[in-house]
C-alpha cells in the first residue's frame, strides 16, 4: 500500500465557507470569528453551510464524506463542481483554483475533468438509457453513431448488456443508478463525485452497487468522491474518511483510525452501532514486531478483517497469529488483544443519542 | 346650493370654481323641482351624496364631471390612434394576408382533398381508429347539410390563429420561466386578457383597424387564446424536475443545450395541454368575432339571433361543438402520446 502521504492530492479545499442567506459577505466575519450554526442563524438569520472545510482529496483514493443530513455533506460535493458558489475559499483541482474559472472554463471543466452521480439518478426520462449513457460525449457535440460503442461498453461494464433501447422508467432503480454509473464513466473524466448514490436502494441492491464501485475503482483507478450518511457503507468503501457536522470537519483520516481513537462524542455515536470485526483489520490491532511469536497458530494478512480470524480460531482466546504483508511478517496478533479490540464503544452520555430521547 | 360647497369654501378655490365657465350640467330635474318649489333642497345626512364627480360639480362648475373621464379617454385614444395605425398597420398586415390565403385556400381547394387531408392530419397525430371515424363522421354530416363551407372558414381561422399564438406564445413562455422579473410584469396582462369581457377587446380594435381587414378579427382571437398556452409553458419549465436540471449542469451543459435537450422536451406535455386550450379558445373568440364580420359558423349563429332563426343557429351551434370536440380529441390524443412516451 503506498502511503496517503506520497499520493498525489488531486482536489485541496481550503479554508472554504459557505453561508446561505440574504449577505453572506457580511456575516463571514463573525463565522471566523468562531460563531457557532445555531448562533448565526438566530442573532443574523443566516445559514451556515460549510465552516472553514480543509480536505485533500488524493488522486486514485475513494474519499468518502460522511455525515448526517444537515451536516453540510451534499453542499461541500457541490462545490467542488461550482454547482454552489462558495462564499470563501479555495477549491483547487490539479493546482488551479476552480472558483476563479471564467463560465467556459467552467464547463470544460465539468465536461472533461468531473463526472458525478446523483442520489436520485436524475436521467433524462425522454432520453434511451443509451442516449443517457452517452450523455456527456452528446454535450460535448459528439454525434451519436460516433458515441454509441462507448456508451455501449460502458454499459456492458456495469452490468445492463442489451438495455440500451428501453427508457430510463422501464428499469428498477438499481439499474437506473447503474445507468448514472455508465453515464459518469462515459465522460472519461478523473474525477468521479457521488453524491450519496447508493442511499435510495434498497440494502441488497446497494451492498452489489459497493462492490461494483470497488471493483471498478480497482480496475480504473478513478479519483472517487463519495458522500454517504451510512457509516457502514463509508467504512467499507473509503480510503479516507471526513466526518462533517453542522458544516465543519470533526474528524479526518484513515477509517481504521478513526475508528480506533474517535475524537469526538459525535463519531462514537456513531460507530457504537456498527459491527466492529467486520470493519477492524488485522493490521490496526496487531504489535508490530518482527521476531516470530513462540507456538504460532497460523499465518493472517495484514488487511483480513477480525470477523474472519474469529472464525479460524473457533472461538479459541489463546492463540497467537503472524500477520503478514505480501508473505512477509510485519507483527504478531493475541487473540486476547483482538477480543479487547471488539470491547464496543458505548454511545455517550452527551451525545446525540440521549439528546435525542 | 349644493351640498359640497363648503369644501371649495374651506379650500379658498371660489375664484376658480366661477372662473370656470360653463362647465356646468344641464339642470337635474331634482335642482329644477327644487328651483321651483323656490326652496333649497334640503339635505339629512341619511341621503348625503357621495362626492362624486358630478355632485363636486354641482358645488363647483370648473370642477370636471364624470362623462369628461370616458370623453376624454376616447379622444386621448382618437388622437394617438392615426399614429398607432402607422405603427400597428404594416406590422399587422401580414396577419390579413395569412387568413385571407387559408380562407381563399380552404374554399378553393375541392372538398375531396380538403376532407381527406384533414383525416390524414388526424390519423397522423392521434393514431387512433375511433377518433377518426368520428371526424369523418361529423364532417360528413355538416357538408351533408351544406354547412361544409362555414365550417371550414372556421376551421381555416382557429388554424392560423393557434398557429400563431404558439409561434409567439412558447418563446414570451420561455422567457418568463428564465426571469422572475419578466414573469412578474408578464402575468397581470396575462390575467387582464383572461379576465376582459371577450366583447371588450374588440372596442379599440374597431377602431384601430377597418372591419374590413381580417387582422381585425385575427388579433382579438390572438390576444385572447394566447393566454393559456404562454402561462402552460412557463408553468412546465418551472415544472421540470431541478434534479435532472442539476445532472444537466453538472455534465456541462450550455443554456442553450439545457432549453433545447432537457426543459423543452420534459415540459412538452405542459405546453401541449397549453396549445389545446388555446385551440379551444380561438374557436370561443371566432364566434363572438363574427361580429367584427369573421367568417364561419359564428355568422349563422348571429343571424339565428338578429332574424330569430331558431333552426340556424341551433345547427350551427352544434356545428360548433362537433367542430370543438374534434379538435380537442385530436390534440388531447397527441398530448396522450406524448405523455405515454415519456413517463410509464
Amino acid at each position: 500500500m503506498i502511503k496517503r502521504s506520497e499520493k498525489n492530492t488531486k482536489i485541496a479545499i481550503r479554508n472554504l465557507y459557505k453561508i446561505f442567506g440574504a449577505d453572506p459577505e457580511s456575516v463571514l466575519g463573525y463565522v471566523r470569528d468562531g460563531m457557532s450554526k445555531a448562533e448565526l442563524l438566530e442573532k443574523h438569520n443566516h445559514v451556515l453551510g460549510l465552516n472553514n472545510i480543509n480536505v485533500d482529496v488524493k488522486e486514485g483514493d475513494i474519499t468518502v464524506m460522511m455525515g448526517l443530513s444537515g451536516s453540510g455533506k451534499s453542499t461541500l460535493i457541490r462545490h467542488l463542481n461550482r454547482l454552489i458558489e462558495p462564499t470563501a475559499g479555495e477549491v483547487d483541482l490539479d493546482g488551479v483554483n476552480i472558483v476563479d474559472l471564467s463560465g467556459k472554463e467552467l464547463r470544460r471543466l465539468r465536461r472533461e475533468e468531473m463526472s458525478m452521480v446523483f442520489q436520485h439518478f436524475a436521467l433524462l426520462p425522454h432520453r434511451t438509457v443509451l442516449e443517457n449513457a452517452g450523455m456527456p460525449m452528446d454535450v460535448r457535440g459528439v454525434p451519436k453513431s460516433e458515441f454509441e460503442d462507448e456508451a455501449n461498453k460502458w454499459l456492458d461494464r456495469v452490468g445492463l448488456k442489451g438495455v440500451g433501447d428501453q427508457y430510463p422508467f422501464q428499469l428498477s432503480g438499481g439499474m437506473q443508478q447503474r445507468v448514472g454509473i455508465a453515464r459518469a464513466l462515459c465522460s472519461n473524466a478523473p474525477v468521479m463525485l457521488m453524491d450519496e448514490a447508493f442511499s435510495a436502494l434498497d440494502p441488497l441492491i446497494r451492498t452489489d452497487m459497493q462492490e461494483l464501485l470497488l471493483e471498478l475503482q480497482s480496475e480504473l483507478q478513478k479519483t472517487v468522491v463519495f458522500i454517504s450518511h451510512d457509516l457502514d457503507e463509508a467504512l467499507k468503501l473509503a480510503d479516507h474518511l471526513v466526518i462533517l457536522k453542522d458544516g465543519y470537519v470533526v474528524q479526518q483520516g484513515e477509517p481504521q483510525e478513526i475508528l480506533i481513537a474517535p475524537n469526538d462524542d459525535y463519531i462514537v455515536d456513531f460507530i457504537s452501532d456498527i459491527n466492529r470485526a467486520r470493519v477492524l483489520r488485522v493490521r490496526s490491532v496487531m504489535e508490530k514486531t518482527e521476531r516470530p511469536p513462540e507456538n504460532p497458530a497460523g499465518e493472517v494478512d495484514e488487511n483480513d478483517n477480525l470477523e474472519s480470524v474469529i472464525a479460524r480460531s473457533e472461538g479459541e482466546t489463546a492463540l497467537t497469529y503472524i500477520v503478514t504483508r505480501n508473505g512477509k511478517q510485519i507483527g504478531t496478533l493475541k487473540m486476547t488483544n483482538l477480543v479487547k479490540a471488539l470491547v464496543p464503544t458505548a454511545a455517550s452520555e452527551e451525545g446525540l443519542r440521549t439528546s435525542a430521547v | 346650493m349644493a351640498t359640497y360647497d363648503f369644501v371649495f369654501r374651506a379650500l379658498g378655490l371660489e375664484r376658480w370654481c366661477t372662473s370656470g365657465g360653463d362647465n356646468a350640467a344641464p339642470m337635474s330635474m331634482e335642482a329644477l323641482v327644487a328651483q321651483s318649489s323656490g326652496e333649497e333642497a334640503s339635505t339629512s345626512i341619511w341621503e348625503l351624496p357621495f362626492p362624486s364627480m358630478d355632485r363636486l360639480n354641482d358645488a363647483c362648475q370648473a370642477f370636471p364631471q364624470s362623462r369628461n373621464v370616458t370623453r376624454g379617454l376616447e379622444q386621448g385614444f382618437l388622437n394617438v390612434k392615426d399614429s398607432m395605425s402607422v405603427v400597428l398597420d404594416p406590422l399587422t398586415q401580414p396577419l390579413s394576408w395569412m387568413l385571407e390565403a387559408a380562407l381563399y385556400g380552404i374554399l378553393n381547394t375541392p372538398w375531396w382533398i380538403v376532407i381527406p387531408g384533414l383525416m390524414l392530419i388526424v390519423w397522423l397525430v392521434s393514431k387512433s381508429w375511433q377518433l377518426l371515424a368520428f371526424v369523418a363522421i361529423s364532417l360528413g354530416g355538416l357538408a351533408f347539410i351544406d354547412y361544409y363551407s362555414y365550417a371550414m372558414q372556421t376551421l381555416a381561422i382557429i388554424m392560423v390563429c393557434a398557429f400563431l399564438c404558439v409561434l409567439f406564445g412558447v418563446p414570451i413562455g420561455i422567457a418568463m420561466s428564465r426571469s422572475d422579473k419578466m414573469r412578474a410584469g408578464t402575468i397581470p396582462i396575462l390575467d387582464m386578457l383572461q379576465t376582459l369581457p371577450p366583447f371588450v377587446y374588440l372596442i379599440p380594435l374597431i377602431f384601430l383597424f377597418s372591419v374590413t381587414e381580417p387582422k381585425l378579427y385575427g388579433i382579438a382571437i390572438i390576444l385572447y387564446a394566447i393566454v393559456p398556452v404562454i402561462r402552460l409553458t412557463d408553468l412546465g419549465i418551472r415544472m421540470v424536475d431541478e434534479s435532472v436540471i442539476e445532472a444537466a449542469e453538472a455534465f456541462g451543459m450550455t443554456d442553450r443545450q439545457k432549453l433545447y435537450g432537457v426543459q423543452i422536451p420534459l415540459a412538452l406535455p405542459n405546453i401541449m395541454a397549453g396549445v389545446n386550450q388555446t385551440i379551444m379558445m380561438s374557436l370561443a373568440m371566432v364566434v363572438i368575432a363574427s361580429l367584427v364580420s369573421a367568417p364561419g359558423l359564428g355568422v349563422l349563429v348571429l343571424r339565428g339571433i338578429n332574424n330569430l332563426e331558431l333552426g340556424v343557429g341551433l345547427v350551427s351551434g352544434l356545428g360548433i361543438v362537433l367542430l370543438a370536440v374534434m379538435l380537442d380529441r385530436t390534440t388531447k390524443a397527441a398530448l396522450n402520446r406524448i405523455n405515454a412516451s415519456q413517463k410509464g
